[in-house]
């Protein structure tokens, strides 16, 4: 096959110079073996290998931070898949990331709900908390996050808090970077069902 | 008004969601006298007898689906919707989360119905606290031995898998479920064939929302008739309601199927904020056309919301006061299908783009007044022209606003001036 060039102006210099690749052998990766492990039990569970990779890519995520291009080389390795495979997969999904973010997520549901009660004051006020501490908190807008009845709320390390004040967002930022516990007062977890609550 | 409280029963407590604390309640009992004494025929009638209907936004019947997959040896799957991403919608996720061995109760015994030796629950992948709910608890069913092989003795074997997707609301349509739990892109497929024929990894699937497997367990403990006795004719049972937006209580309140509209909105979830008033309501979810006060007293039915010209679809009701701009409103909606289409079909695909465009150009104070007939004609060439409901879902709620709403879309258009946020 010739190759072809490809303009790197026109794909941000995303994509590899270079055509695509086979599935990668394992001796080529350097798959951690904790990570080969996690793949291939996951793959024991279903009846196609394929349908591991978005499981794959979590654990790739998990491991990395993001779903990086050396993660992904490394899960088609354990998945006898070619890493533009997961990669289509991974571009898909809101959840996985194909660039480096924080090590801290923050989602802000900004949806018709929350969106009402004030979730983009919400958004704003957690990306001026987390400003100039950019590489470790990722903040970002999101679609409904099934979680009206907290409205605003926000996903923070996939966990649930609302409803949420936009002054509370600095003390949160801080507790987060500082290991603490998050908003207690606020998290999902705790709250008893609706019509059992006073008032 | 009180609820009704049959699938939240004893959701209080927090011990539920343990294998102890759910068999303290009476958990289980139905799942072993299923696998011991029940053959499939005999669960399947008493399912289409009950008349459940789909929780998940359809309102199918449950018993009718799962008499469509085909009979004879072959490899079937049962699949629980879990992804659960409509906005407004948030009483799956409190089911799974205070419920979770009712859900895996009623996945293993409609699992005899479809006779599927496979079973997957796909949770959004949000959903990260309930996900690790529900594996510690089908861990626990596991070590019961109610799932994995020759469960109590009956010779019937069922794996259950619970599947975290990734963040794409078109994964809760069906066949796109079925493609990203094969591992693809959740990109819908082309119906027919139907999953019921041909479904996951081309076999016989049985897919079904949560709540709607969670009800399994009593109809098949009671009976139809006793799960008839709850709601209406044609909308039988219980149903968890998830009230959210412009009021002062809101949460998952189940009740009767029936009860008016106006006592969920204004007894249970409180009415409106202080000196507000219901403006606008989606009855089932932000693709649901919305209704106005005026709507307020129909029973909360699927065949009420139907003729009224809206549908109850995951019954998730989102209020608007007086104080919120139904153009905002719309474009808020829409900003949504955009982002979560697929990009497979071009009438979402594109209808869902310029529907934004335009919204935009409203709020902006730079539209026209024919815009507001472009935006509507948009809406009637996605409604039925796409493989899935996706585009419908944006093009339902957007011409429904700009039909009741014109007035203040014109309004808009008029001022030539932004909308104030």
């Amino acid at each position: 096959m010739t190759e072809l060039p490809i303009d790197r102006a026109l794909t941000q210099g995303r994509i590899p110079d270079r055509t695509p690749e086979a599935v990668p052998e394992l001796h080529e990766v350097d798959c951690p073996q904790g990570l080969r492990e996690q793949i291939e039990t996951l793959m024991d569970k279903y009846p196609d290998r394929h349908s591991v990779s978005i499981p794959a890519l979590w654990a790739v995520q998990r491991l990395y931070g993001w779903c990086t291009p050396e993660g992904i080389r490394q899960a088609a390795a354990v998945m006898r898949v070619t890493p533009a495979y997961l990669e289509s997969v991974a571009s898909f999904y809101d959840l996985l990331h194909t660039e480096s973010v924080g090590s801290h997520k923050v989602a802000v549901c900004t949806n018709i709900s929350c969106w009402m009660r004030g979730g983009d004051e919400l958004l704003e006020a957690f990306r001026t908390a987390a400003e100039g501490k950019e590489g470790n908190v990722f903040v970002s807008g999101f679609e409904c996050l099934g979680a009206c009845d907290i409205a605003p709320m926000a996903s923070i390390d996939e966990r649930y808090f609302g409803p949420l004040e936009a002054d509370e967002a600095a003390a949160a930022i801080e507790q987060l970077l500082a290991g603490e516990e998050v908003l207690p007062e606020k998290a999902l977890e705790r709250r008893p069902l609706a019509g059992d609550r006073d008032g | 008004m009180a609820e009704t409280r049959v699938l939240l029963k004893h959701a209080e407590d927090p011990q539920l969601r343990t294998l102890a604390g759910y068999k303290r309640h009476g958990g289980y009992q139905t799942l072993e006298k299923a696998y011991r004494e029940m053959e499939a025929e005999e669960i399947l009638k008493e399912l289409e007898d009950s008349g459940l209907r789909g929780r998940g936004g359809a309102g199918f019947s449950m018993g009718k689906k799962a008499s469509f997959l085909p009979r004879g040896e072959m490899a079937k799957y049962l699949c629980c919707n879990a992804d659960e991403s409509e906005p407004g919608a948030f009483k799956d996720r409190e089911l799974m989360q205070r419920n979770p061995h009712q859900l895996i109760e009623g996945i293993a015994i409609a699992a005899i119905a479809a006779d599927a030796g496979h079973a997957f629950i796909f949770i959004r992948g949000e959903y990260d606290a309930q996900a690790d709910i529900l594996d510690a608890a089908v861990a626990e069913a596991y070590e019961a031995g109610y799932l994995g092989e020759d469960i109590l003795g009956s010779r019937r074997d069922l794996e259950l898998v619970v599947h975290r997707g990734a963040g794409a609301y078109i994964c809760g349509e069906e066949t796109a479920l079925l493609d990203a739990l094969e591992g693809k892109r959740g990109n819908p497929r082309l119906k027919p064939p139907f999953p019921a024929v041909q479904g996951l990894y081309g076999g016989p699937t049985l897919i079904n929302n949560v709540e709607t497997l969670s009800n399994v367990p009593r109809i098949v403990a009671h009976g139809a008739e006793w799960f008839r006795g709850y709601g209406t004719e044609q909308s039988p049972g219980t149903k968890v309601v998830s009230v959210s937006g412009c009021v002062r209580r809101p949460g998952n309140y189940e009740v009767e199927l029936g009860v008016p509209t106006r006592e969920l909105i204004y007894d249970l979830a409180g009415g409106p904020l202080d000196g507000r008033e219901v403006k606008a309501f989606y009855p089932g979810g932000s693709s649901s056309p919305v209704l106005t006060a005026e709507d307020l007293d129909l029973p909360y039915t699927f065949e009420d919301m139907a003729e009224a010209g809206s549908m109850l679809g995951s019954g998730s009701i989102v209020v608007a006061d007086d104080s919120v701009s139904i153009p905002l409103m719309a474009l808020r909606t829409a900003r949504f299908y955009h982002h979560e289409s697929c990009g497979k079909c071009t009438p979402c695909r594109e209808g869902t783009n310029w529907t934004v465009k335009m919204l935009e150009r409203v709020v902006r104070g730079e539209a026209t007044p024919m815009d507001l007939d472009i935006i509507s004609s948009v809406q009637d060439n996605i409604m039925g022209h796409c493989l899935c409901v996706l585009g419908d879902s944006m093009a339902m709620p957007v011409s429904a606003m700009v039909k009741k709403f014109r007035g203040e879309f014109e309004a808009v258009i008029d001022s030539a001036q932004a909308v104030a946020a």
